[in-house]
């Protein structure tokens, strides 16, 4: 209100405070009624039913999968690498420690729990990838054999993103001292039979 | 300002004053709130200003997130409501928001303009405020009926059809008019596209631009009241109108009070009678357009079934067109029409009062009968005319009724 | 407060006057569906699935909203709603391909998605309701000479149609139908019968308009707080209005 005197017409109340306690009550109500509005909105823009149908878990054959062969799907939107890893690239993995910034899985939002083991997969050989590099989403190169390479002396096969030079080793965890600074995200998956992955579902009795 | 030692609201002050220096909000917010001297008695009439406010805020704020999920594409856009309505969560919310909202707008509108009409607010000065709300009166029917055809239903499309040939009267370029506004050589694709552009960006903005002028040219020579007296001719020493009361706080907390009995309406009709019975959201539009079929009956919406039974009523083509269009632009010379000296029909004597009256019947009824379809031409052109006279004969009564004497304060 | 009830009277006047453009096609019976019913509407479903969608779509509902929306499971979905080669993520399109539909029926089986809403419960009733059979085949009282047979007869058996010929003012005599009487029973009795148009109706009701199941539970809760935000700022209104003299 103004700071001069009131109007001709307006004599403010002597005592406020039943004012200014309705106003408190209907100000923290309208609030509520405001927020309570905006969630249609907001929620409105979440991915539709049909952004999740198209979105469902996928199938695929995995039986003439080759040892040391990786293969590239679609999922949401994303592509999603499975590759069947050879004995020795699995031994491999074992030596790499030292040079990784996470290689125990710690960071959990990096892949589901089933997959927080070593090979990071629920079964040992078979990998399954989300290979957007975690850096700003380039779809690195998969490089496995072992060896010096321009970017690693050192190399003992794994993935290379040509965008910013991140490097991660063939379980998706990622090197020391590159600008990505978490491992390959492990999405979803389930086996339902020796040939058949499901990508989008977690196994029966994992949440 | 007194200084506290509270480092938070001291910032607070602080930037307020950054602000003020170089924008004047406090001016704004003294000019418009709470030093804009709105008269003491205002009546039941005067919510439908501000609530007319409030349901532009809605048709805006839905009307985007609809444009986020609608396809303006004669194949898709039908397929595409229905994808809002099951797909998209919230959607079917939304949509009904803005469908409810539109017939609402239309429902306030009216009975704003017949707030002006009941108490004079359209005479000497506020001739501009008239004749900006009329302005944003003709633009609203364009965005409404553009937002209809966006649905691309079967009345979507026969409306648009109807509508747009109405532009076929215009004499030797009636037909180029009518491809042209078009865009193809039948209602079509580029017809649904250019409307969504008009609809959505355009006439928007034109809207907005209007409300803004609108209020601008009212606080410039300040708000009328049911008893058409002029508060500013009775001042206290600061040069501040006797009968007045800051609009800020006293006629938000009125208006807000106004407003949650709206929304309580507002509501009931979203939630339990979306479909207002059939006005608001029509049977056949639940119906892919098809230019092949056209349905029995095509009535427009309830809001413009006045207009349109004047249509019916003359036995012209050109002509009715002609009336039509004059039904609603000479609102637009009101002002000037009446020549009464007083504002307020409260002064005025028994003829205004029937002639108001009249007037009303004449509007509710030619609606009535705009919606039907078999409606007699007698009743059409006997309506019609009412309609017609209430204008022109506005001068004669005007001028030769005898008015009571306006108090010079405000009575309650 | 005299302005307020002026002009509550006008809007009910308005309201109430208006003709009513939900009601056409004569004299439609009732449907007395209440898609809030979950058995009503699973029993409809399965009647829809079984009779309708042999020839009609549903083309804007998927079948994964049946199993959230009328309390089924995925399986009982994909055993007995169904047909043909689909998945349960899909429209619900009918198995008959468009172009030879519109061959054998002389034109394509109208989509069903939105009949509900652009017909009405009462039409969609009465029309189930309202087959009887001529010499020339099935006719119908509601639509006249449909394209679509009575696909339910084995349920609600055969109705004949009882005529007889008024005379008009101008002296010309025609044949009216007065009422349809069953000839033949079917497998329900009539009372069944309606109960499974009733069914059937209240399904197309819901799928007309899926958001109909959780738009008035929002309602009530939305109405409630409106009403006790308004009594609060007419209590502020009141509040502050003590202050300006009369």
């Amino acid at each position: 209100m103004s700071e001069t005197e009131p109007l001709a017409s307006v004599e403010p109340a002597a005592d406020p405070s039943r004012r200014r306690l309705l106003l408190a009550t209907t100000g923290v109500v309208g609030a509520i009624g405001v927020g309570a509005a905006a969630w249609p909105f907001l929620a409105s823009l979440r991915p539709s039913q049909r952004a999740r149908v198209i979105g469902a878990p996928v199938e695929v054959y995995i039986g003439n999968l080759e040892p040391g062969q990786l293969a590239r799907v679609q999922w949401r939107g994303a592509t999603i690498g499975i590759m069947r890893r050879t004995e020795q690239m699995l031994e491999d993995l074992d030596g790499l420690a030292g040079r990784l910034r996470d290689p125990e899985s710690n960071n959990r939002d990096q892949q589901p729990e089933y997959a927080r083991n070593l090979h990071r997969s629920i079964r040992p050989e078979i990998l399954v990838l989300n290979v957007h590099c975690t850096h700003l989403g380039c779809v690195p190169q998969v490089v496995p054999e072992v060896g010096a390479q321009p970017f690693d002396a050192n190399w003992r096969g794994g993935f290379f993103c040509p965008c910013h030079r991140s490097t991660f080793d063939l379980a998706g965890r990622v090197f020391s001292g590159v600008p990505a600074s978490s491992n390959l995200l492990v999405p979803p998956h389930t086996f339902v039979d020796d040939d058949h992955v499901i990508i989008g579902v977690d196994p029966e009795g994992a949440a | 300002m007194a200084k506290t030692a509270n480092p938070i609201s001291r910032s607070v002050d602080a930037l307020d004053q950054w602000v003020n220096e170089r924008a004047g909000v406090k001016a704004f917010y003294k000019q418009h709130l709470s030093e804009y001297w709105a008269p003491k008695n205002f009546n039941l009439w005067y919510f439908f200003g501000s609530l007319s406010l409030l349901v532009l805020v809605n048709q805006l704020l839905t009307g985007i997130f609809l444009t986020m999920h609608y396809k303006p594409d004669a194949e898709h856009a039908f397929a595409s409501i229905e994808y809002i309505m099951r797909d998209v969560e919230w959607g079917w919310l939304i949509r009904y928001m803005h469908s409810t909202g539109a017939s609402l707008f239309f429902a306030v509108v009216y009975l704003h303009m017949f707030r002006a009409l009941l108490y004079g607010s359209y005479k000497k000065p506020r001739e501009l405020v008239w004749i900006l709300g009329v302005a944003i009166f003709l633009i609203l029917m364009a965005e409404s009926f553009m937002g209809y055809v966006l649905p691309w239903g079967q009345m979507s499309y026969w409306g648009a059809q109807v509508i747009i040939s109405l532009f076929g009267a215009v004499p030797f370029i009636g037909e180029a008019l009518v491809e042209w506004i078009r865009g193809d050589f039948f209602v079509a694709d580029a017809t649904l596209n250019r409307f969504f552009a008009l609809h959505v960006v355009a006439l928007p903005m034109v809207l907005l631009l209007l409300v803004v002028l609108h209020l601008a040219a009212l606080h410039e020579v300040g708000s009328n009241n049911p008893d058409g007296v002029d508060i500013k001719a009775k001042k206290d020493a600061k040069g501040r109108p006797l009968d007045a009361v800051p609009f800020h706080p006293y006629y938000t907390v009125k208006d807000v009070f106004g407003a949650g009995v709206f929304l309580l309406i507002a509501a009931f009709i979203i939630f339990f009678w979306p479909e207002g019975g059939g006005y608001f959201l029509k049977p056949d539009n639940f119906v892919m357009a098809d230019p092949l079929v056209t349905p029995d009956h095509i009535p427009p919406v309830w809001y413009f079934t006045p207009f349109y039974a004047i249509l019916q009523a003359v036995p012209d083509k050109l002509l009715g067109v002609v009336l039509m269009g004059v039904a609603v632009l000479i609102l637009f010379f009101v002002p000037w029409l009446d020549r009464s000296p007083v504002r307020s029909l409260r002064y005025r004597s028994w003829v205004s009062k029937l002639a108001l009256a009249v007037f009303v019947i004449a509007f509710v009824r030619l609606g009535m009968l705009g919606l039907a379809q078999d409606s007699s031409t007698f009743e059409l052109r006997l309506w019609t005319f009412l309609y017609f006279a209430f204008f022109i004969l506005m001068p004669v009564w005007t001028s030769f009724e005898k008015t009571k004497p306006v108090p010079e304060r405000v009575t309650t | 407060m005299s302005q307020l009830i002026r002009f509550a009277a006008l809007a009910i006047l308005l309201a109430a006057s208006g003709p009513s453009l939900a009601a056409k096609g004569g004299n439609l019976d009732s449907a007395g569906t209440n898609v809030f019913d979950r058995a009503s509407l699973q029993r409809g479903a399965a009647l829809f699935a079984n009779y309708c969608m042999g020839c009609h779509s549903a083309q804007y509902q998927r079948y994964q909203r049946l199993v959230e929306d009328l309390d089924l499971s995925d399986e009982l979905v994909e055993q007995f709603l169904i047909k043909g080669d689909r998945e349960i993520t899909d429209y619900m399109l009918s198995s008959m391909p468009y172009e030879e539909s519109a061959d054998w029926f002389g034109k394509a089986p109208p989509d069903l998605t939105l009949t509900a809403r652009s017909r009405g419960p009462d039409w969609i009733y009465t029309f189930l309701r309202s087959y009887y059979l001529t010499d020339d085949g099935w006719n119908n009282r509601v639509l006249e000479n449909p394209a679509m047979p009575h696909v339910l007869w084995d349920l609600q058996g055969i109705q004949r149609a009882l005529s007889e010929t008024v005379t008009d003012e101008e002296g010309n005599s025609r044949t009216v139908i007065t009422s349809l009487e069953l000839d033949q029973a079917g497998r329900l009795s009539p009372a069944e019968y309606d109960r499974a148009v009733r069914d059937i109706t209240a399904f197309m009701e819901y799928l007309g308009e899926p958001a109909i199941l959780v738009r008035q539970r929002v309602g009530i809760w939305v109405l409630l707080f409106l009403t006790v935000f308004t009594f609060l700022a007419y209590l502020l209104y009141v509040e502050f209005w003590k202050d300006v003299k009369k």
